[in-house]
This record gives structure tokens, C-alpha cells and sequence, in this order.
């Protein structure tokens, strides 16, 4: 899960992480009493959106009058900002986080991920702030430092100490940052965060550290244990075929193709989406329907997907394993009556009690096409979307 | 031989008495899986459906001798449950749960760590079928039916995709030593390079299929280890290629966040490492047998 920059400040200050000043803005009105009430002449609009590189699309305005400040607001508020992370849709901006001006002298880069390959979690730093860290990698591995964290004792002062004097800090500032990232790392852990993201942590010009802009993503399995990171979730800024697909408990990720998928199994789901790909066609998305594929479950995905207008025709294919596919065909009859299903439909069964399946579905009257294999049922599936 | 589990490794269920438990333990028993019994926190001293209930891990193990077991328990208390099979002595665990979160998993990973690496426990899993030895026996919730006798290892991240590949071989007459599901975590307890390495060294194995998808360094590293190391034949199949960046598919671990880990730039690393690419979900079966052929 996902949650806005001015969410993961907040957050990050209650760990002693140091941050600007700041309030939320939803109107022009709003920002411009903001700004009076922080005071000072220079303030940064940010525009709050799940997603990263808003500065360059725009989404972050220096303002040094007041007017400048309720003008950017209203220029923002209420639009969809596009940035190279959002698709071409963009997100929504609803909320305005703004901020007091900050002297920057010096701009760094620290994240902290979950690293799979060592299994811990990894500190990620660079002098090289402000800039998209994969390029830094690229161009120049020796200036990013990876750091990782044992897990039976956490990370240690030490660790952090050795960051700081790899960014060149003077003597002045090492409590500070050391304080500043152990911070950052225990909001990491106490959270079950997978990604903590701080571009730039900047020292300011009275030399003091501030994270400038922060990112953060969660652990959904862990969401359970974290109602107070739960209670964060924005969904203006999901697509709302993914939002309604979730409340329903199915796993689904909307895509831009005209055939709708119900499959059982998260990879057998990918592997359908891929056939239909090779049979020159475009999934309209991604669906688990779980283990069950139970006749409720069936009806919830049914309505999921046909909630995506671009859906021309459906694909079904389910691996029925402890479960029957005659139980499972029973369930997907009574879902296309009970819904009233017009588009063509191809069902593909396999596994356990597969005969009595299709004669399920072929005894139905219901002109749903049947298919054998994987290819099969791609194939048909591509043919009917483009006559539909 | 197999690996991992065969007609008479002794399996305890985790988890015993709870619905899921109960329904897939029955499942398990019915394949001819030699379940001596299970263990449920409280309700140690009585028996259920035809087996002994435990409180501890390390009483039944006292008990029963047992070596393997299956995890049904719950996400949030299933890491307790590894590291109490792992201190219990339990030789090989498969732990089916899905939505552990990952941190739980780094701590059990670590606590797994200090035993020496011939008394460590095996794990395989979280969010997996399990494993099968056909004929043999079965620790998971898969139709064992669909698998049939014979010599190609099979390891996968996903449970119907891997039934997927074990029906179509069945269709071609081609059989499995052992199947073994690695889960779609992004934490797992064996890794495919883990387990590439058990099937090199089983003389009933021949061959083995590796099925993969996005997200992780897995993959690629079990093609390295197969161009180095192995003498036995690799097929594999990565599914996700139409995947957008960035976006879980799914599984928690199915998700591309670096360079390397969509299914195209997996593909290309392992046909450089010379495993033998399938290129469709639909001709896994075809193409371990036009591999077995050669």
C-alpha cells in the first residue's frame, strides 16, 4: 500500500526524523492561509499524489507571494498531473501540502528497501541527492552505498555512522544524521514498510538535516497488525476497477485490453494473460479469483471485470483442483443467467471431473464456447473480442 | 528415491484441528502420505481424524519420530510455527500459508540460520501447493491425481500453473520424480537454485523444469547455477511477459522493481546460461519432451 508524501512526514516525525513545516491545502484559500500561518517569504506547493517525479511534471511550485501561492493552488487542486510514473492517466490531485521554504545547501539520497536477494533490509545511500537514483547506479555504481541490516539485532549506530561519513559529513553533523536515519529505519521496521524513500535529505544552510520529500510503501500482509497505516489508504488515487475489485477481496490489476480474464491462480492468471498476448490479442486485466473459484466468487468476478467498459468478450480459465469442475461450471452458468451476460464468453476447465464440466456447459443452452488447452481458449478468446 | 519426501517419511500437519488443516490432512492421508500425526497449541492428548494431537512440535517429534511436516497455521502466528518445526528437528517443512507478511519471513529466515547447515531444516514455501512425490506422497493441497509416476523434477512459484504443467505432461505420458512449489512470496524458504541442486544430486530425476515469473533474483541466479554446475537438462517458462512495471500480479513477490526481473530480461539470461526456454504456458509439456528426446 501506498500513502501521500505529507502522510509519510508525518509519520517519519513521530520517529524523530526531521522535517519542514507544512499544513494541507484543498482550496487556493487554503494555501494562501498556510502560508500566513507559517510565515516567512518562500513556500513549495507540492501536489499530493501517489507517485514519484511530481517535480518535473510539475507538481512542485516554489511561491514567493501569496498570490503565487492560492494561483499555483488553484492550477493544481482538481486536476489529474501526469508524471512518468502514473501512466498516461495520471492521478488525481485533491490535496495540496504546503511547505515552508527551505535553504538548501547540500542534497543527498537515502532509501531503505527490502532487499530479496540477502533477505534484510538494505540502506541505500548517495551524495549524488535529487536525481533518479537507478540512473546514479548506472552511470556511477561506486556512488551509491548499499548497507544491510542484520536482522537478530537491527541496524546498529555504527552503520549509520559509517553512512554519514560516506556523504562527507563533517563531525558537526553525524549526531544529527545518525539520529535522522536510525529514525527513519525504526518507522521501517514498526510499520512493516517495504520502501522508504527520502530524495533528497538535504542539509540546510544553518546546518541542520531535514528529509525534504519522503515516499513510503507497506506491507499489505502485514496491514493487519498496522490499522493506523490502514486508515491512510486514499483511494482517489487507485483505479476504481482495481478499488472495487479489493473491497471484494479478489486480486485484480486493471490493464488497457479488450478481453476480460477470471483465472484461479496468480501465476496461471499471468500465463493467460501472456497466451492471449501471443495470440495477438489484449488482456483488459489481471484476476485471481483465488483457490475456490466458488459460485459467490465466480458471480463478485464476473461483476469486476464487466465494471471495464473496454471489455469486448471474457475468458475464464480455471484449474480445478480440490474443487470440481463440474462444481465450478455449475457456478459459472448461474453466474451468466443470474447477471444476464451478453458477451461472448470462452471457458476453458481443466483438471478434476473436466468432462462433466463442459457437458455442464454444453447442456446449459447458454452460447458459451468451450475450450481444451490454454492456446485453445486464447485463441477463441481473441477471435470473439474481434468480432464483437 | 525422490526428494524430500517419499512412502515413508513420517509428516506431522501444523495447524491439525482447524478447518483447513483438517480437510487437506484428510486429502494428505487419502494419497497414501504416511501422516503420523498433528500438532495443535491445547489440544495435545486427544486424536483427530484417526491421529494424535500435540502441543508441541517437539513432543510429537519425541513421540512420533516424525520428519516432515505441513503448515496450515494462520498469517500471523505462521513464522512461529516454522521456527518451532525448525528447533523440533523436523527435517523438511512446506508451509502453505499465504500472507505472511515479509518481515516475519527475514526473521525466520535468520532464526534458521543458526543451526549448521546439515541439521538445517529445509523449508519450502510460504503461499505454495506443497510438495508431491507421485505414487509416493504428498505434502499439499494439490490434486494429486493430476501428477503422474516418473522422472522430471518440477519446481514452481505458483500452485495452478505448476498443475497446469503436470497435467500436460501427463497427457504426453511424461512423469515427475518430485514437484516442488517455492511459493510467490517475495521471501521464500529455498530458492529454485536450492532446489536445482537436490534434483542434480537424485538419481531419479533426469531432468528438471523450472516454472518462474516476474519479480526477484531467483530465477536468474538458478540459471547460472545450472550453467555452472548442473549436468542434468533445465527447461523453464517465465510467466508475466505482458506484466506492466511496478505493478503486483498477484502474488506478493510478482512484481518488477529493477532491472532483471521482467519475465523478458529473465528469459534472455537463461537461454545465455543454456536452459532451454518455453517459450508458451501451453507447451511445457512438449517442450520436456522434445528436451528428453535429444
Amino acid at each position: 500500500m501506498d500513502i501521500h508524501e505529507y502522510q509519510a512526514k508525518e509519520l517519519l516525525a513521530k520517529f524523530g526524523v526531521p522535517i519542514a513545516r507544512g499544513g494541507l491545502a484543498y482550496s487556493p484559500e487554503q494555501a494562501s492561509y498556510r502560508a500566513n500561518e507559517l510565515g516567512g517569504d518562500v513556500w513549495v506547493a507540492k501536489a499530493q499524489i501517489h507517485s514519484g517525479a511530481r517535480g518535473k511534471a510539475g507538481g512542485v511550485v516554489v511561491c514567493r507571494s501569496a498570490e503565487e501561492l492560492s494561483e499555483a493552488a488553484s492550477r493544481l487542486l482538481g486536476k489529474r498531473l501526469v508524471t512518468t510514473q502514473t501512466g498516461p492517466k495520471g492521478k488525481l490531485v485533491s490535496r495540496l501540502y504546503i511547505e515552508e521554504g527551505t535553504d538548501i545547501d547540500k542534497e543527498l539520497y537515502l532509501s531503505f528497501v527490502m532487499d530479496r536477494a540477502s533477505e534484510r533490509i538494505v540502506v541505500v545511500s548517495s551524495a549524488q541527492g535529487g536525481m533518479d537514483i537507478e540512473e546514479v547506479a548506472e552511470k556511477d555504481p561506486d556512488a551509491v552505498k548499499n548497507t544491510a541490516v542484520d536482522p537478530a539485532v537491527g541496524m546498529q549506530p555504527f552503520q549509520a555512522r559509517e553512512v554519514a561519513f560516506s556523504l562527507g559529513l563533517d563531525s558537526g553533523l553525524i549526531s544529527k544524521f545518525e539520529r535522522a536515519i536510525m529514525g527513519c529505519y525504526r518507522a521501517f521496521r514498526d510499520l512493516d514498510a517495504t520502501m522508504l524513500e527520502i530524495n533528497p535529505l538535504v542539509i540546510t544552510k544553518d546546518r541542520n538535516i531535514i528529509a525534504l520529500d519522503a515516499k513510503m510503501s507497506f506491507d499489505d500482509n502485514a496491514l493487519y497488525r498496522r490499522p493506523q497505516i490502514s486508515e491512510l489508504r486514499d483511494k482517489s488515487q487507485e483505479d476504481p476497477r482495481e478499488t472495487y475489485a479489493s473491497d471484494r477481496g479478489l486480486s485484480y490489476v486493471g490493464l488497457d485490453g479488450d478481453i476480460g480474464c477470471i483465472v484461479n491462480g496468480a501465476g496461471l492468471a499471468m500465463a493467460t494473460l501472456d497466451m492471449i498476448k501471443l495470440a495477438g490479442g489484449e488482456p483488459a486485466n489481471f484476476l485471481d479469483i483465488g483457490g475456490g473459484a466458488s459460485p459467490e466468487r465466480v458471480q463478485k468476478s464476473f461483476k469486476a471485470v464487466l465494471k471495464d467498459k473496454n471489455v469486448k468478450a471474457l475468458l475464464i480459465n480455471v484449474f480445478a483442483g480440490i474443487n470440481r469442475c463440474d462444481w465450478v461450471a455449475q457456478g459459472v452458468v448461474e453466474a451468466v443467467k443470474d447477471l444476464d451476460i451478453k458477451h461472448p464468453l470462452v471457458v476453458r476447465l481443466s483438471g478434476t471431473n473436466v468432462e462433466e464440466g463442459n457437458k455442464i456447459i454444453a447442456e446449459s443452452g447458454l452460447p458459451i464456447i468451450t475450450a481444451d488447452t490454454l492456446k485453445d481458449a486464447a485463441e477463441k478468446a481473441v477471435a470473439a473480442a474481434k468480432q464483437a | 528415491m525422490a526428494i524430500y519426501i517419499n512412502e515413508n517419511t513420517p509428516i506431522l500437519i501444523q495447524g491439525f484441528t482447524g478447518r483447513i488443516g483438517t480437510f487437506h490432512a484428510q486429502e494428505i492421508i487419502d494419497y497414501g502420505s504416511n501422516v503420523v500425526g498433528g500438532v495443535t497449541p491445547g489440544k495435545g492428548g486427544t486424536e483427530h481424524i484417526g491421529r494424535p494431537v500435540f502441543n508441541t512440535v517437539k513432543g510429537a517429534v519425541e513421540e512420533t519420530g516424525a520428519e516432515a511436516s505441513i503448515v496450515f497455521v494462520p498469517p500471523p502466528f505462521a513464522g512461529d510455527a516454522i521456527m518451532e518445526a525448525a528447533d523440533a528437528g523436523i527435517k523438511y517443512c512446506v508451509c502453505i500459508t499465504d500472507g505472511i507478511p515479509t518481515q516475519d519471513m527475514i526473521r525466520v529466515k535468520r532464526y534458521m540460520r543458526r543451526y549448521k547447515k546439515a541439521n538445517r531444516m529445509r523449508l519450502t514455501g510460504p503461499n505454495c501447493a506443497g510438495t508431491i512425490s507421485p505414487g509416493k506422497a504428498m505434502l499439499g493441497i494439490m490434486p494429486g491425481h493430476i501428477y503422474a509416476e516418473g522422472r522430471i523434477g518440477i519446481i514452481g512459484r505458483s500452485g495452478t500453473l505448476g498443475y497446469e504443467a503436470a497435467e500436460q505432461m501427463k497427457h504426453l505420458g511424461i512423469g515427475i520424480s518430485t514437484s516442488v512449489g517455492i511459493g510467490g512470496d517475495p521471501i521464500n524458504g529455498s530458492s529454485f537454485r536450492d532446489i536445482l541442486e537436490d534434483f542434480e544430486n537424485d538419481p531419479e530425476t533426469d531432468a528438471v523444469l523450472m516454472i518462474g515469473e516476474i519479480g526477484g533474483p531467483q530465477e536468474v541466479e538458478a540459471g547460472e547455477y545450472a550453467r555452472d554446475h548442473m549436468t542434468k537438462p533445465v527447461a523453464a517458462y517465465i510467466a508475466g511477459l505482458s506484466a506492466p512495471k511496478g505493478r503486483r500480479m498477484g502474488h506478493a513477490g510478482a512484481i518488477v522493481s529493477g532491472v532483471g526481473e521482467s519475465a523478458a530480461e529473465k528469459v534472455a539470461i537463461l537461454e545465455k546460461c543454456g536452459v532451454t526456454i518455453v517459450p508458451t504456458p501451453s507447451s511445457m509439456g512438449e517442450t520436456i519432451a522434445a528436451m528428453m528426446k535429444k
